[in-house]
């Protein structure tokens, strides 16, 4: 096999309850390099958690293997951190205390003072110094998450899994906490692999974009490339990036239209399992309206609406 | 404010209804010139002569009896004799006992509830045998413990012991298996040991579940201790009742009631405030 991604997903099945039952996913293949901040899109209850839960060695495949640094994974590792769909914060620590147990299973042999400071550290880089003694009952949504996210990220793992971190939060808080989030992980060089329900948080955040189409049998329909730069990047004129909209206008149509009638475009088009297709809408865009066009672009698939 | 006035009228309802059933005791209770109705003869012969030809109603008058709780709370730890001792003494017999056999029973349940809680393959090994001794009145326990352990006092504590062990067994257990799956999986990504798991995840997570069981053990476990005693004799609260129901005292059984009462009502308290130190918001 040729030169592998950080981590590279092979020919991944689940299935639930007896054989015979479909397949909530299966043939599914991709990567994520190292430094990547990969995002899954796909609607609701096509298997998503699942995936990532097999990443993080919380689930075992039916089929199919994850392939991390070279090895098979067979459980979870404090190489990959979770940042779960629920903040799964334990409700008798205190916010330091829920930190520290992290930080204490990573260094089992530091000493309280240590564990303390280090977790102090990471409060601090999710702007909740002084809430560090409350229980998580007595935070907000957004800060529950947040203290999800310094959890995650204090015991310096060599990659994030995220499941839809900031579904459950406000616009104003799911902004600020992605603009944290994106410096951290650039800051640190982090790998990154989330589910997301927003495509606009997609677009924000992702280098790649994975899509998902619809359960049972779900497939990678194929991976969309951020071609927007990453320094181009801002929340609050997103939308004024010339690439913007044809990227969007993919995804959603996507999601609207092609995620449940894949298997027509596969019947008309054929289908590599193996190898989803790579597109760029972003250059598309780019190409109509006559700016640089670039050499290389990938047509882009139309969608059929019914 | 409106909090305060609904506690204040529950306070003189309660007041009233303590003065009205003292009030009715009071006047049934006062001595009869006539003779009583005609008693039956069994009854007259257990409670006496004097009773049974109405001079004297065997019913002590409210009066009485805050005399006699006067008298023993006087004077609660005296001891005269091995069949005299103060009602302070017999109480702390039976509590201790209880509290040897609800401690004994916790050492095996809590661990054992872990373990049913954990392995699927414990608990449905075990369940028939829990599911048949549960619902075995601990009295009946008796015969057997005597029997092989040929100790009246020891032989209550193990039935205090089988009493209190299944409501501690079966909430550990169920408290055990159901912690949220989430927090097993947050342990489980940060790579920590089953040890570590067990007592920095799931005990917390469990302890309110258990000390629920707790609860509810030492309430049967009390109820329990006073029909234990009152089987084997010797010492105890219950030993105390049934001594002075030979005795006819029934201004002794009266304050001994009230007792029984106001300890179970404390060992309840006392666990309901340890519960809470343990309970999280969720
Ligand atoms: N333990 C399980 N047993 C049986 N079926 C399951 C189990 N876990 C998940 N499933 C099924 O697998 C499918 C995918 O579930 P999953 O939680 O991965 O969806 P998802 O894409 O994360 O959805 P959402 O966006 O709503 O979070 C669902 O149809 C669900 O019913
Ligand atoms: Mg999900």
């Amino acid at each position: 096999m040729e030169n592998r991604p950080l981590i590279s997903v092979e020919g991944l099945a689940r299935r639930f309850g007896e054989t015979g039952q479909p397949a909530v996913f299966e043939d599914i293949w991709f990567g994520v390099d190292k430094g990547e901040f990969c995002c899954l899109i796909g609607h609701s209850g096509c298997g998503k958690t699942t995936i990532l839960n097999v990443l993080a060695g919380l689930d075992r495949p039916s089929g199919g293997a994850v392939i991390v640094d070279n090895r098979e994974i067979d459980g979870p590792s404090l190489d990959r951190a979770v940042i779960f769909q629920g903040h799964a914060l334990l409700p008798w620590m205190t916010v330091m205390g829920n930190i520290a147990f992290a930080v204490s299973s990573r260094w089992p042999n530091w000493d309280r003072a240590r564990v303390r400071d280090h977790a102090m550290r990471f409060i601090e880089l999710v702007g909740l110094a002084g809430a560090e003694n409350k229980r998580p009952a007595q935070l907000s949504g957004g800060m529950k998450q947040r203290v999800g996210i310094a959890r995650a990220l204090s015991i310096q793992p060599k990659m994030l899994l995220m499941d839809e971190p900031f579904s459950a939060l406000d616009a104003l808080t799911r902004g600020m906490l992605q603009d944290e989030v994106l410096r951290i992980c650039a800051d640190t060089n982090q790998t990154v692999f989330m589910i997301t329900h927003d495509v606009d948080e997609a677009i924000l955040l992702a280098d790649r974009i994975v899509l998902m189409t619809n359960g049972p049998g779900a497939r990678i329909a194929e991976i969309v490339v951020n071609t927007m730069p990453k320094n181009e990047r801002h929340r609050n004129d997103l939308h004024r990036h010339p690439q913007y909209y044809a990227i969007r206008n993919h995804l959603v149509e996507f999601l609207v239209n092609r995620s449940k009638a894949f298997d027509r475009e596969v019947a008309e088009h054929g289908f590599d399992p193996r190898r989803p297709k790579l597109v760029k809408p972003g250059l598309m865009s780019m190409k109509l309206s006559a700016v640089n066009p670039p050499a290389e672009i990938v047509p882009l698939t139309t969608g059929r609406r019914q | 404010m409106l909090k305060n006035s609904l506690r204040l009228r529950a306070g003189l309802l309660s007041v009233l209804i303590f003065v009205a059933i003292v009030g009715i005791w009071q006047v049934a209770t006062m001595p009869t010139a006539a003779s009583g109705p005609a008693m039956d003869p069994e009854y007259a012969k257990l409670v006496g002569a004097a009773a049974a030809t109405g001079q004297k109603s065997a019913m002590p008058t409210p009066a009485d009896i805050g005399a006699t709780i006067w008298k023993h709370l006087a004077d609660p730890f005296y001891i005269r004799g091995s069949n005299d001792k103060g009602i302070g003494i017999q109480l702390a017999y039976s509590l201790g006992r209880v509290l040897l056999g609800f401690g004994l029973a916790a050492l095996v349940a809590i661990p054992l509830g872990f373990l049913i809680g954990m392995s699927p393959l414990v608990y449905r090994a075990l369940d028939p045998f829990i599911q048949i001794l549960k619902p075995v009145s601990p009295l009946a326990w008796m015969p057997l413990a005597l029997y092989t352990i040929k100790d009246s006092a020891i032989s209550s504590i193990f039935v205090i012991f089988i009493c209190s062990i299944w409501p501690m067994l079966i909430n550990t257990a169920f408290g055990v298996g159901s912690v949220r799956k989430e927090w097993l999986n947050v342990a489980r990504t940060l790579e920590v040991g089953p040890f570590r798991t067990a007592f920095k995840v799931i005990l917390p997570a469990a302890a309110p579940t258990i000390m629920t069981g707790m609860r509810i053990s030492v309430g049967i476990a009390w109820l329990v201790i006073v029909a234990a005693e009152m089987l084997v004799g010797g010492t105890g609260i219950g030993y105390f009742v049934w001594n002075e129901w030979n005795n006819l005292s029934i201004a002794n059984i009266v304050t001994a009631i009230l007792l029984i009462g106001l300890v179970g009502l404390l060992l309840d308290q006392g666990l309901a405030y340890l519960a809470k130190l343990v309970t999280y918001p969720e």
